[in-house]
């Protein structure tokens, strides 16, 4: 029986507790853990040591060394710090390492000592110089927190997404806060601070004093604090030795403990075991550990998922092993292997010793067409190390070319972006690629470009069409485009100038182009249409009445109606207007003047060229059936049935119809006998129709 | 008449569902986010509105920035302050936002995307209501709208299972599908395993048939449309029509039952048709002649109501046909249908080149002549030399001279062309489309369009037997083929490929007629090995046209899926006809 309980101590009167290593660090350090910066990552992560931390007097030779171990002690990566005074340390919680300078410069380190970027506190750091400085954890990232030498609080609650917020004044403080610390409430940090005996919570907008519920009096200090790692839970250490636990809201005291030590502690930490409901404190002073404990209810939390999992294996580079528990776990490929195979392909592009080809062709070997991998990703962490040959390489894999498009306008390879967006399909993409080299060619350049690019050049032209004439001008004076010059000048000639001179020279402009893309009829057709300007003016001028802008066939009969019949006549020859055109056109409106007199004077002026049906129609339009007849008279054989039908003249046309024996008149005639006395007519048709059907 | 579908045919999809996505959509961007109470029609002068928020809802076009910049700046100038907001439907463009920018007001709007781009116009059509696709791709070669297609028919799909037989026809048609494919490879899985409701797509570019669209219309649906102009599955009946004094708003779609009887009629039919619904109507009410009080009180109830419905519908409709019939079978109607089937037909062109040029002198109607000339230019392979400058001379003394970009329009287009004298043409066309590989051939569009491609009309309708050999009379009541949509004289051409394919469910033996429509490398077979689809589901048939379908071959194609078994549905960029056509080839003065 004793083996089981001979290494248990005990602990009070009715615990009992035991120690023993679980496992042995395999590091070999030479320096004092206190004397160096030490930060271990949540989880079980890494952990760094900056030995030699201290200040600047030290000569070169003496400087710090960054070192990073795994959990185990396994050193990961060792480095010369070369850069500025280092305040504090910490991980974030995708394990990088962050390292807070004294001027508020926060580096920001990889696993594996890599230096991935920097960040700048602020101003207001930069000059106050960093006092203290935290790293904390909440549901959104990790954020740091800096207290500077006046005494004024900065923070990021998410170094990912930087974002700096200077804290308000603490009223009165005068010295750096005797301990504090960053909480995290409503998903939103804060900042709780120590002042003599008095606490205050910071938030951005406001400094307001707290007081723990139940807190012992006769305290006038607070030592240390602590708040538990989901930020749920407090503790304070006082200088009368007291320790209050309770609720991070400080709405609910949990427990106190008085230990009697009056020497502030080196460290105090909340902790508990997975599934246990018991929480306790560990206090830390140079020679002693104590924990204070209180059964609560306290809930598990899982933030350890498979993916955290996953993650901290691809960190590691255990690139086999990680996929190999996606495979046992069942995972989708497109969250478990192929998430892991695009790290490995990141972190492949990073061997500089490897060439371009190699490391392409070896990731299109292991990656091939797995879903859920994006080449662009790896092609822009390959930019990223400055290997744009190869990124180009890898987007050749990607196979939707518009996600090729954004890393190739980055890395000004503009021409090929926009083959790549025109292949896409996707006009907002190439409008897009268009504008980049717009402004980053020269203007012949930029056209030449869109010349070989006939999608992108009707794109483009259409923008112009709207938004910029002169651009599409230029653009068809480029490409010689005398066709669409002359077009172009020819919409202007009405719709841009209003002066008669104006519209006149951009016609002649127009016929210019016209006659340099050889298109004749065009530039006659604009020549005319300059003459005719000028004469309507004149006309406007001289008769008064609007006369521009109507057609030669208006403005023809727009002065018959006003009696202005031998400028007609002048008009219609100047502009050689066809004979048949001519009469249609008196016809029409000097049967809309109802002018009959006049109307049979044009009629016998020589043989119609239209025939004498149109005037019969128009007659029976205005409803003149004695006009009407006349004509109808007149009417060739060929029409006289349609003619006679229209003044109504059933009768007749009967008769005309059976004497040209034609059986489609016929029939159009008895199709008109409706009326009442039109039986005798139909009778004599049908009879017609029987003798030629006997013939 | 309406011919009922045979059993067999499959259920159409329940399109319902699209039209409540996109109501709950915009309701919720129109009330949650921007709290919009009223709505104005952006028009180009300012809204009469005091609000301190001013909400756009616009399509992406510069017009429209332009517009809101204008305003915006206006209130700046009156130091009147507002929120602006723009809502983009059915997607934002970048350079809209350039534009914005440049108007320097980028920074007072805030912008949102409505992306609703199916709108049900009836349980059998989709329209994505883009009447602009056409002009845009098809004359300024802007693909802005291809993206927007891609995404309609990515939608459709993971609302409808996957499509497992895909054919199509025309360049837009190509990259439409290429794009969309794309689209389904990246959000992989969300269509797998679903079983295909939807057997067939089949996505056809509007520049394929020309001739098609710029016919026409004398099917009732079609006729409508054509005479009052069919917008967003409604129309206004003006009082002409309603024998009152003012206009009604009448939609139209199956839900109208006397409608729904004759929109695929030819509109010969249909009168008669309307007397006799009227008679069986009048006989309904006689009936009540001669009841007791209980038979009265239950038909009163019961009955009465839907007769009333009925007599309303009827009577519109047959004011409707009246006021058709005093436009359209007047001499002037039936000597136009006459020129149009001798153009179909392909003879006494030289007659029916003077009925235009007549038509041009006298000024009918502009949109008319052009539509005759764009008809005469694709079926004859263009115009010869001469009749191409004196029918374009005539038309710029009728209409004005602002018309010559008009034939640098239909040029482009390829709708009013000048025959290539000798085969100087074709040697140029061989070695270009040796040129065009799959990739090139987007490049080279610019290059080819101003090298007029020939339309091989004649040819085409040879090899695929458009034009009905006429043994006696075409009986349009019982019609024998989709030739009764146009009296008769013409198998509509993009119907006929749609059936030729579907027969073959492929492209094969049909080499030459690709060739010929100028698609060689543009005709496309994409089947995927889906074991799961139902015989019911092939038999639907879901047909795209990229830049417009008309309700002529909308009905051509109900009368095929009758006489096969099949359904069909129709997703079309927006329904045209000849007008609208010709009308978005037309430069107009502003």
């Amino acid at each position: 029986m004793d083996c089981y309980t001979a290494n248990w101590n005990p602990l009070g009167d009715s615990a009992f507790y035991r120690k023993y290593e679980l496992y042995s660090m395999d590091w070999d350090l030479k320096e004092e853990l206190r004397d160096c910066l030490v930060a271990a990552a949540p989880y079980g992560g890494p952990i760094a040591l900056l030995r030699n931390p201290g200040r600047k007097e030290k000569p070169a030779s003496a400087r710090p060394v960054l070192e990073i171990y795994s959990a185990s002690g396994v050193p990961l990566a060792s480095l010369l710090w070369k850069s500025g005074p280092m305040v504090s340390l910490g991980w974030s919680a995708e394990e990088e390492l962050l390292c807070v300078q004294e001027d508020g410069v926060v580096l920001v380190y990889g696993l594996h000592g890599d230096f991935r970027r920097h960040f700048s506190m602020g101003n207001e750091v930069l000059q106050n110089r960093v006092l203290d400085a935290r790293i904390f954890h909440t549901e959104f990232g990790s954020g740091v927190a800096i207290l500077t030498g006046a005494h004024r609080f900065t923070l990021s609650a998410n170094v990912g997404d930087l974002k700096l917020r200077r804290m308000p004044e603490v009223p009165g403080l005068q010295s750096a806060p005797s301990c504090w610390t960053t909480m995290c409430q409503d998903r939103v940090a804060h900042i709780l601070l120590a002042v003599g005996p008095d606490l205050y919570l910071l938030d951005h907008a406001a400094c307001s004093a707290v007081t723990p519920p139940g807190l012992a009096p006769g305290v006038s200090s607070f030592l240390q604090m602590a708040v538990s790692f989901t930020y749920r839970h407090l503790a304070l250490f006082t200088d009368t030795g007291y320790i209050w636990m309770g609720t991070a809201s400080l709405k609910e005291k949990l427990c106190e403990f008085n230990c009697n030590i009056r020497a502030p502690p080196k460290q105090m930490v909340w902790c508990s075991r997975p599934r246990s409901k018991e929480r306790a404190v560990v206090v830390a002073w140079e020679r002693r550990l104590m924990v204070v404990g209180d059964a609560s209810e306290s809930i598990q939390y899982k933030q350890l998922t498979i993916q955290v999992l996953l993650d901290r294996l691809v960190l590691r580079r255990l690139y086999p092993l990680a996929i190999q528990i996606c495979e046992y776990l069942r995972l989708p490929e497109v969250q478990g292997v192929s998430r892991i195979l695009a790290h490995w392909a990141c972190y492949k592009v990073q061997q500089k010793d490897v060439s371009d080809e190699d490391v392409a062709r070896a990731i299109n070997q292991k990656l091939g067409d797995t879903p859920g991998v994006s080449y662009s990703d790896i092609a822009a962490r390959a930019y990223g190390c400055g290997r744009t040959e190869l990124s180009i390489k890898l987007l050749e894999y990607e196979p939707r070319s518009g996600e090729q498009v954004p890393l190739l306008l980055k890395m000004k390879r503009s021409k090929l972006a926009l083959s790549k967006a025109i292949e896409s399909g996707d006009t907002d993409l190439v409008f897009t690629v268009l504008l980049h080299l717009k402004n980053e060619l020269n203007r012949g350049d930029f056209f030449m470009t869109l010349r070989n690019q006939p999608m992108a050049l009707s794109l483009y032209r259409q923008f112009c069409k709207h938004q910029e004439l002169e651009t599409l001008k230029d653009l068809y004076n480029q490409d010689d485009n005398h066709q669409e010059l002359g077009s172009f000048h020819v919409r202007a000639s009405y719709a841009a100038e209003e002066r008669i001179e104006g519209r006149v020279a951009a016609l002649q402009t127009a016929a210019d182009a016209f006659y340099k893309a050889k298109n004749e009829f065009a530039a006659k057709a604009t020549e005319d249409q300059m003459r005719l300007l000028r004469l309507q003016r004149r006309l406007e001028d001289e008769l008064g009445g609007r006369f521009l802008d109507l057609s030669v066939h208006d403005t023809v009969t727009t002065l018959i109606l006003s009696g202005q019949n031998k400028r007609a006549e002048q008009l219609a020859r100047d502009f050689r207007i066809p004979d048949k055109r001519l009469w249609w056109l008196k016809l029409t409106a000097l049967a809309d003047m109802e002018d009959w007199e006049e109307l049979e004077k044009f009629s016998k002026s020589k043989k119609s060229p239209i025939g004498y049906l149109p005037f019969v129609e128009i007659c029976m339009k205005q409803h003149n059936k004695y006009e009407a007849k006349k004509y109808a008279s007149r009417v060739g054989p060929e029409q006289k049935v349609k003619a006679l039908l229209l003044v109504g003249d059933v009768a007749q046309a009967a008769d005309v119809a059976i004497e040209h024996r034609n059986e489609a008149e016929m029939s159009l005639v008895l199709s008109h006998c409706t009326g009442a006395t039109d039986g005798a007519t139909a009778d004599k048709i049908q009879r017609a129709r029987a003798q030629a059907q006997k013939k | 008449m309406a011919f009922p579908h045979r059993p067999d045919a499959p259920e159409l999809p329940d399109f319902s569902m699209l039209k409540r996505l996109a109501r709950d959509q915009l309701i919720y961007l129109l009330e949650q986010q921007h709290e919009v109470d009223k709505l104005y029609k952006v028009e180009n002068k300012p809204p009469f509105s005091s609000s301190e928020q001013l909400c756009f809802l616009v399509r992406p076009r510069i017009k429209n920035m332009r517009y809101i910049a204008n305003l915006v700046n206006a209130d700046k100038m009156a130091g009147r302050t507002r929120k602006y907001k723009v809502i983009f439907s059915p997607q934002k463009f970048y350079a809209c936002e350039m534009v914005l920018e440049e108007e320097g007001i980028y920074g007072d709007v805030s912008c949102d995307e409505w992306a609703f781009s199916l709108l049900p116009l009836d349980v059998d059509l989709l329209s994505m209501e883009l009447p602009e696709f056409f002009r845009d791709y098809f004359l300024e070669g802007d693909q802005c709208w291809i993206n927007t297609v891609a995404q309609a028919l990515h939608l459709l799909s993971t609302l409808y299972g996957p499509f497992p037989n895909c054919y199509g026809i025309g360049r837009c048609a190509k990259m439409s599908h290429e794009l969309w494919r794309k689209l389904e490879e990246e959000e992989d899985g969300e269509t797998k395993g679903r079983r295909p409701e939807i057997g067939h797509v089949f996505l056809l570019d509007r520049d394929v048939d020309f001739v098609t669209a710029l016919c026409s219309q004398v099917v009732y649906e079609g006729l409508v449309d054509d005479t009052f102009r069919v917008k967003c599955g409604s129309v206004d009946f003006g009082p002409e029509v309603t024998s009152s004094d003012k206009s009604l708003k009448v939609l139209l779609n199956a839900e109208d039952k006397v409608f729904n009887e004759i929109r695929n009629e030819h509109f010969s039919n249909v009168f008669g048709f309307l007397s006799q619904k009227a008679r069986n109507l009048q006989a309904q009410y006689d009936r009540r002649r001669g009841m007791d009080i209980k038979q009265m009180k239950n038909f009163v109830s019961q009955e009465l109501k839907g007769l009333k419905q009925e007599h309303r519908l009827l009577s519109l409709h047959i004011g409707a046909c009246e006021s058709i019939m005093k436009k359209k079978t007047k001499q002037d109607f039936q000597e136009l249908i006459k020129t149009e089937h001798a153009l179909l037909e392909g003879f006494s062109i030289r007659e029916s080149t003077n009925y235009i040029e007549e038509h041009i002198d006298r000024q009918v109607s502009p949109i008319e002549s052009l539509r005759l000339m764009c008809l005469l230019s694709i079926t004859e392979n263009g115009l010869i030399p001469k009749d191409y400058r004196s029918l374009k001379t005539q038309y710029l003394q009728s209409y004005g001279p602002e018309h010559l970009l008009t034939f640098s329009n239909l040029r482009r287009a390829g709708l009013l062309t000048e025959q290539a004298p000798g085969d100087t043409l074709t040697a140029m066309e061989s070695k270009v489309s040796k040129l065009v590989t799959d990739k090139a051939a987007g490049k080279i569009t610019d290059a080819f369009s101003s090298l007029a491609k020939r339309s091989n009309f004649r040819a085409i309708s040879k090899k695929l037997n458009l034009i009905p050999r006429v043994d006696g009379e075409y009986d349009l009541k019982v019609p024998r083929d989709m030739a009764y949509v146009f009296s008769g004289a013409y198998v509509p051409l993009s119907c006929r490929i749609i059936e030729q394919v579907l027969e073959r469910q492929s492209w094969q033996g049909l080499d030459e007629v690709v060739r010929l429509l100028n698609c060689s490398e543009l005709a496309f077979t994409d089947m995927t090995k889906e074991d799961k689809a139902s015989s019911e589901s092939l038999r639907l048939i879901l047909v795209v046209f990229l830049g417009g379908c008309t309700f002529s071959e909308i009905s051509a194609l109900r009368f095929l899926g009758r006489e096969k078994g099949y359904r069909f549905i129709f997703l079309t960029t927006a329904v045209t006809n000849s007008v609208r056509l010709m009308e978005a080839m037309s430069e107009v003065k502003a």
